[in-house]
């Protein structure tokens, strides 16, 4: 129990995905001009990416490896992520229209989204149990919605700001996440 | 026709420069980018994946059905990332494990998926070919540019390939380890497209 309290944390906060791992930064520029967005992707990105770990564990260790075909990782996850989404969709629009309206537009996005599929990669890669797979996809999901949810914090406050005119936009949005993962840094000695 | 083709080559390595002009595909360039060495590495291979999925989707692009022609794409980029995948593990190897999990997400990565659906599947085999080639050459030259920066400032070396310094600073220099951490990434990144911005306005 412990040890899986302390994967989470390090998923979480040492290891975050999006600030140490680089991975889903496109949605992360992308959603957090405005609260509203990033809080319907991080809600998304965390319904999925638990999701996708668990079935994409069980596809790798009862199918690729029992068959020995594991140079076929990349096609048959991306195609277990994609129909994923893509049956998640239509699940929430049939059964819960009001999730749905909330995630709709973000839900396709997902597909292209590379936290899910490195997470998955990640979770194979470190040769995690099953309990310590969902754990960790658990967690980094948390990880890519807290930092997504505080950066969006931040650039809102940004656009009250006067920046000079060839740092606006994206660029000042790179500099601003480049000290955020500077914060993140300094949880690096707690575990 | 030349003229043309000279167009679509040329526009990826600076009208169109990827990830400064179009932001997509950032995570490889963060991540990658300690060193130059990595940064080509990791450009060459995307152009790889850029050049033949554009030609095998803009020879397809009247027999896939619109409807799920996403899936097609993915499917078609997925084969040829496994081959790059295969081909890196078994003739750089080393480099293959510092790229690591960033080899298989050349998948996910939206510049690839993004020429397939804007150019590939309107255009023929021959344009597509001189797209996929200009912006992978721009985004190759992109990862350099900022691996070199990073490298330089991070740790006082220039590495072309294979351990191999072309350039060391003297013993007077401290280097700047903020550079090569992670935010260095991001702080990087972000100047140098303010430094883009600048240029581009005249």
């Amino acid at each position: 129990m412990g040890d899986l309290f302390v994967l989470a944390i390090s998923c979480i906060f040492i290891n975050n995905i999006l600030l140490a791992q680089f991975l889903g930064n496109c949605p992360f520029l992308g959603t957090s001009k405005k609260m509203e967005t990033a809080v319907g992707m991080a809600m998304a990105v965390v319904f999925v990416l638990v999701m996708a770990g668990i079935i994409t564990w069980i596809v790798d260790v009862y199918l690729l490896k029992a068959l020995n075909v594991e140079y076929l990782r990349t096609v048959s996850f991306i195609l277990v992520i994609a129909s994923l989404v893509q049956f998640v969709e239509m699940f929430l629009k049939k059964s819960i229209p009001g999730l749905y309206a909330g995630l709709g537009i973000f839900l396709p996005l997902i597909t292209t989204n590379c936290a899910v599929m490195g997470v998955c990669l990640i979770n194979i890669k470190e040769e995690y149990t099953f309990v310590q797979a969902t754990v960790s996809s658990f967690a980094y999901a948390v990880g890519f919605g807290l930092a997504l949810i505080l950066f969006a914090g931040v650039r809102e406050r940004i656009n009250l700001a006067r920046v000079p005119k060839p740092l606006q936009d994206t660029s000042i949005g790179l500099v601003t996440a480049g000290i955020i993962a500077l914060t993140f840094m300094s949880f690096k000695g707690m575990v | 026709m030349a003229q043309s083709l000279a167009k679509e080559f040329t526009k990826g390595l600076w009208a169109e420069i990827p990830p400064f002009r179009l932001v997509l595909g950032l995570c490889p360039v963060l991540a990658v980018t300690k060193s130059v060495e990595n940064g080509i590495g990791m450009g060459v291979a995307t152009t790889f994946v850029l050049v033949f999925s554009n030609l095998l989707i803009s020879l397809l692009r009247n027999v896939i059905p619109s409807k799920v022609r996403i899936a097609c794409f993915i499917v078609i980029i997925a084969t040829f990332v496994t081959i790059v995948e295969l081909v890196m593990q078994a003739y750089t190897y080393e480099l293959f494990l510092k790229l690591g999990i960033f080899i298989p997400l050349i998948v996910v990565n939206c510049i690839v998926l993004g020429r397939a659906e804007a150019f590939a599947s309107k255009n023929g085999p021959v344009l597509s070919v001189a797209d996929g080639l200009g912006i992978g050459l721009g985004f190759t030259l992109s990862l350099a540019a900022l691996g070199a920066v990073r490298e330089f400032i991070g740790n006082g070396t220039l590495t072309i390939w294979e351990g191999l310094p072309v350039f060391e600073m003297g013993g007077n220099f401290l280097p700047f380890q903020f550079m090569i951490e992670a935010p260095g990434a991001f702080v990087g990144l972000g100047l140098m497209l303010c430094l883009m911005n600048l240029i581009g306005k005249k």
